[in-house]
């Protein structure tokens, strides 16, 4: 089998997904288009050697809609010849994107792809492209649906994280997420955001609050209790866990993904595409798995798919140097460790989403990056990316330092 | 045209008016004659050009309420019969046909062109408010007594005709699936506000205001027919819907824990519906109503809550050679909780009540105890000032013997102990004689035993209530061995006029409820000793569709209690007629940590002054160490708590405490609120098959106790193939 290497990665910076966010402005397509030409510029692409680009995105609609990845390529000037296709798998379509984009490579059909993603969720808001998940009762019903809030909520309880373990995690995030930058630890990976005269529309992440304290948190009320009293959720999350007396409403924007716009893309291909471009492999895909979770708790996946894909490539826990596990909300994270009795010293040691935000659709792909840029930096070998799913799914991909 | 339920009336103006007046009937009911000849006026008023339009009326105190339940259960059997000749799918067409045919019929009338109006007087109910739905004007009596609604789902059955997707077009998606989810019965003026009809006047001027409605060119086009109509909350795919939808879902599942599926059908039906147009809205519909209609919970709902329960209520168990009794003035001896609760409900009927109590203080409180419940319905607007007056007048509080004079029936609520029975027996039978029909509430002890202490056992009997006596619709009558048909056609006809349901049983420990309900109690006890988590229990038993955990019901009726009844057991029958958990959680709870329940503010709960109760942290005592929920089969639970309770039901009719299946069943869901989806006690045993719920209890008695042993009555009716409700049923149907 063909193995796939990949040869670069870039994203852009997070913008805040509100209105007064830096990259409000900026399309979808233009955020797409951004990371596309920064490779095309950094790899020295012709573009006529790319054999598909896979973008992951979310709420494919209105702007973002309608194969975003093919309108992406033309716009960023890669030859026609290029295709592209957009995928969903909710929040881990820039991972599933990347695992695409390699899968392409290791079945020897193609030499050279692209996987990445792109999210506005200011422009085109989250759940926007519907779903019948929640709404349908033919499958709401049965799989217990909940917010994912008040599913974060649930394994707090479950599990037994206290507002103050949670509050404890998400400043750690933000500390984290403060010291890299501060460190420069994003630059290899980061593509400012330009406007059509060149001039920096964002060229850091912007949703980060460095200044957080378990104090300030401590403030914060609780934002998925009234939904799910009012909404009926709480009883949901009981009768899927009769276990549980009461719901523990532990999860607050402090403590969850911040909502951000962004993109990224990474470059992959088999050994000879790479020789011929005379780009150096900076690391192999050694292997990938998805899996399904039980969907009511919904956001444990992580677990389930690291057990699968360690089982499959032979891997101990032991030997993996970091995690990238996506920060959705702190128990999710917790939780992992939880499971794995992992040292916290290996695990998003540069912040996760709490502090940087979570642009959904490109999340997956950012991760990558960012794994990648500090096994370089530690001169370590293996790290595995994960992140928790929609309707209860977990991705992984475990990739391997050349 | 001959109409035999109909009167078709044509005025100068060509309005017709069509009075629906069903011969020998004092309700209109939806027959199949009724759907045949609505379909021969519908045809005529089509092809007769003089005919302008028609305002349909009734000929009753009321205008309808709905299907005849008789009729909608008959398709079972021909759905049967055709399955085997003709095969699965034919038999299914077959029956989706049929069990359309009424909404096809309000469809052919809501777009025939010319405008019908629906005049409401009385109640208007399921699929008669389901034809007003279908007139282009509906107009409501003011009349405090008209009302309309649609109560299908409280048998377990949704509105099939139309219903669901017209009501779904006229309101709030919301307020829409609230109102058929509830099955509430509305006012004029609630119905107006929620734009279910259009117009509220006197009942003499509906006719009047239907004509001119008509003659002002009243349009013969429902809202949904004209081409810019707008559900009235958007499309189910909007920000709004996002908002309605998924805490739709939630809330189905939070009020019935998925066990009723035609709640569930309500749901498909509307998200179905509002995304197509109003024809296939209604096809759609009909798939789940076809559907719903052949469940099993529907006909097991029919059956126990509405055929049973009416057939009991009229009396099914009354000796019918004894004629009515009149019954003006009762006496109620006791008032406490419970007899100020009889004198209640006696009152509230209309009988004079002497509530006597052994001192005039104790009589005054128990009297104001009934103000206390009728002022409260005055304050929500159920009664008036005026009905509280006249039902306080009614009752007298007195410590006098003497005023039990001229009483029909003498009802003693006093404690429950032989000695003050038998002492108030005597004393009330000094003032009236032996002839007047005596009664105790007891719920402990044996009414052939307290008979004795009455100058004439056959006049004497058990009616025995629930707590709290206003809210609980059901009454154990117990029979004594000597009690005669006089007391028992007094007892029946006395629970009759106070709108209660009797089911007659046998004396026995406990009669009939308790002994059901004492099972269950035990079983929470027993799963808390073997360290299920407290709230696992609580929540699995609701989700088996109990209306409160064992532990909650435990803290309600006292903790102390369930450990002297116990204690008693154990001396009189010996220590293995107790289960030893059982024993040592009761031991724990009462004799080392004094928690009685909600008397004394501890039981399993804690139960603070302000806010929720909350189950006691002490309990974790019996927890398991590094204990799995996840390896807790919850399915295996559910199949725990109704089985000790359906095995000890098919006890008291292996035992001749209950005769009547129909009792038994109506009682466990009226008495203690048994799964009601299942029908009932008895009904959940037949709906599993006798010979599966043999092997179930024998399965749950090998691994949990002898307590599951079923009695030798259902092996010989499973060796034998029969049901409790098969004719060749071993219980008799009285």
């Amino acid at each position: 089998m063909p193995e796939a290497f990949i040869y670069d990665a870039v994203r852009t910076p997070r913008g805040r997904g509100k209105s007064d966010g830096a990259l409000h402005e900026v399309s979808s397509l233009g955020l797409a288009v951004g990371v596309l030409k920064a490779l095309k510029g950094r790899c020295g692409l012709s573009g006529e050697e790319v054999d598909d680009v896979v973008l992951g995105c979310v709420d494919p609609i209105g702007e973002a809609g309608g194969d975003i990845a093919r309108a992406a390529v033309i716009a960023a000037g890669y030859s026609y010849r290029t295709p592209g296709i957009q995928i969903n798998r909710f929040c881990a379509s820039g991972l599933d994107a990347v695992n695409l984009a390699a899968a392409e490579i290791m079945s020897g059909q193609h030499e050279l792809t692209i996987g990445g993603g792109v999210e506005s969720m200011s422009r085109v808001g989250i759940g926007a492209s519907g779903s019948a998940w929640p709404v349908d009762p033919a499958i709401a019903i049965p799989a217990y649906f909940m917010p994912q809030g008040v599913s974060a909520d649930l394994i707090a309880t479950k599990y037994g994280f206290s507002r103050e373990d949670v509050d404890a995690y998400a400043v750690l995030s933000q500390r984290r997420a403060a010291e890299a930058w501060l460190q420069g630890k994003f630059s290899k990976s980061i593509v400012p955001v330009k406007d059509i005269n060149n001039i920096t529309l964002l060229d850091r992440d912007e949703h980060l609050r460095p200044e957080t304290n378990l104090e300030a948190l401590a403030a914060l009320k609780p934002s998925f209790s009234f939904f799910a009293e009012q909404g009926g959720f709480d009883a949901v999350a009981i009768q899927a866990y009769p276990e549980i007396e009461k719901l523990n409403y532990v999860h607050h924007a402090g403590n969850s993904s911040g909502i951000v716009d962004g993109a990224a893309a990474v470059l992959i291909g088999s050994r000879e595409a790479g020789a011929k471009l005379s780009l150096a492999p900076r690391a192999r895909i050694r292997a990938f798995a998805n899996i399904g979770s039980e969907p009511a708790i919904m956001l444990t996946g992580p677990v389930d798919v690291t057990n699968k894909l360690l089982a499959r490539a032979g891997i101990r826990l032991e030997d993996i140097d970091l995690f990238e596990v996506n920060e959705a909300f702190a128990a999710v994270v917790l939780r992992y460790v939880q499971a794995f009795r992992l040292d916290l010293e290996k695990i998003n040691v540069n912040g996760g989403a709490i502090a940087l935000g979570h642009p959904l659709g490109a999340t997956g792909a950012m991760l990558i990056g960012t794994a990648l840029d500090e096994l370089e930096r530690r001169n370590k070998t293996l790290a595995l990316v994960t992140l928790c799913i929609g309707a209860g799914m977990g991705t992984a991909t475990l990739i391997e330092r050349l | 045209m001959k109409l035999e339920n109909f009167r078709f009336e044509k005025d100068k103006d060509g309005i017709v008016v069509l009075t629906w007046d069903m011969p020998g009937r004092s309700m209109n009911v939806i027959t199949e004659e009724v759907i045949n000849e609505l379909n021969l006026v519908v045809d005529e008023i089509i092809t007769q050009s003089s005919i302008k339009g028609c305002v349909i009326a009734s000929g009753k105190m009321n205008f309808s309420a709905g299907a005849d339940l008789n009729l909608l259960s008959q398709g079972a059997k021909q759905y049967e019969a055709v399955r085997q000749e003709r095969g699965e799918e034919a038999a299914n067409i077959l029956f989706f046909e049929n069990s359309r045919k009424l909404s096809i019929l309000y469809r052919k009338l809501e777009a025939c062109g010319k405008p019908f109006v629906a005049t409401i007087n009385g109640v208007c109910l399921g699929g008669a408010f389901e034809l007003a739905l279908a007139c282009h004007y509906r107009i409501m009596s003011s009349n405090e007594k008209s009302k309309i609604g649609l109560p299908e789902i409280k048998v377990g059955l949704f509105p099939g005709a139309g219903g669901t997707q017209r009501v779904a077009r006229l309101m709030p998606t919301g307020d829409a699936l609230q109102f058929l989810f509830k099955g509430e019965q509305l006012k004029a003026t609630a119905a107006l506000a929620g734009k279910l009809i259009h117009e509220v006047v006197a009942v003499e001027e509906m006719i009047d205001r239907a004509k001119i409605w008509i003659n002002s060119n009243g349009k013969a086009q429902a809202p949904w027919d004209a081409k810019d109509f707008k559900n009235p909350s958007g499309k189910v795919f909007s920000p709004t819907g996002m908002m309605i939808w998924p805490a739709a879902n939630a809330i189905y599942r939070r009020e019935t824990f998925d066990n009723y599926p035609a709640a569930k059908a309500i749901l498909h039906a509307v998200y179905e519906g509002l995304q197509l147009p109003i024809d296939q809205g209604l096809l759609v519909e009909s798939r789940w109503f076809a559907k719903i209609l052949r469940s099993k919970e529907a006909a097991a709902m029919i059956r126990s809550l509405f055929l049973s329960k009416n057939e009991l209520d009229k009396g099914a168990r009354r000796p019918k050679e004894i004629g009515p009794v009149a019954l003006r003035k009762i006496g109620v001896i006791g008032a406490g909780f419970m007899g100020a609760g009889v004198a209640y409900v006696s009152a509230l009927n209309g009988l004079d009540v002497v509530l006597l109590d052994r001192d005039q203080i104790s009589a005054d409180h128990g009297k104001e105890a009934v103000n206390k419940l009728i002022s409260a319905s005055v304050s929500k607007g159920r009664a008036t000032a005026h009905d509280r007056d006249a039902l306080l007048d009614r009752i007298e509080a007195t410590q006098d013997y003497l005023k039990l004079s001229g009483c029909d029936l003498v009802i003693e609520a006093v404690f429950e102990e032989r000695s003050v029975k038998s002492e108030v027996t005597q004393r009330a039978q000094e003032v009236l004689g032996s002839e007047v029909v005596f009664a105790s509430n007891t719920s402990t002890l044996p009414i052939t035993s307290l008979a004795e202490t009455s100058l004439r056992p056959e006049n004497f009997i058990g009616i025995h209530f629930f707590s709290p006596v206003e809210k609980m619709s059901l009454v154990e009558v117990i029979l004594g061995k000597k009690t005669g048909d006089r007391a028992l056609a007094t007892a029946l006809d006395f629970v009759r006029m106070i709108k209660k349901t009797p089911i007659v049983v046998n004396d026995t420990r406990g009669f009939f409820a308790n002994r059901c309900v004492l099972n269950y109690i035990r079983e929470g006890h027993i799963m808390l000793g073997e360290g299920i988590p407290p709230a696992m229990i609580e929540n699995v038993a609701r989700m088996a569709g109990m209306p409160v955990g064992p532990l909650s019901l435990n803290d309600e009726v006292a903790l102390d209690l369930g450990w002297r009844i116990l204690n008693a057991t154990k001396k009189d029958l010996g220590e293995k007629a107790v289960d030893p958990a059982q024993e040592k959680v009761l031991y724990f709870m009462v004799e080392q940590e004094g928690r009685f329940g909600r008397k004394n503010g501890k039981g399993f709960y804690d139960y603070p002054s302000i806010g929720k109760k909350s189950l006691w942290p002490g309990l974790s005592i019996f927890a398991q160490k590094d204990f799995d929920p996840e390896l807790i089969d919850i399915a295996e639970m559910k199949q725990r708590f109704l089985c000790v309770q359906a095995v000890e039901a098919a006890r008291t009719i292996a035992e001749g405490v209950v005769i009547d299946p129909r009792e038994a069943d109506v009682g466990s869901i009226l008495g203690f609120g048994f799964a009601p989806f299942t029908g009932g006690a008895i009904s959940y045993i037949d709906g599993l098959g006798i010979q599966e719920f043999v092997v179930l209890c024998d399965r749950l008695a090998t691994k949990y106790g002898s307590r599951f042993i079923p009695p030798t009555l259902l092996r010989e009716m499973a060796a034998n193939n029969q049901t409790f409700y098969s004719h060749n049923a071993v219980a008799r149907v009285a």
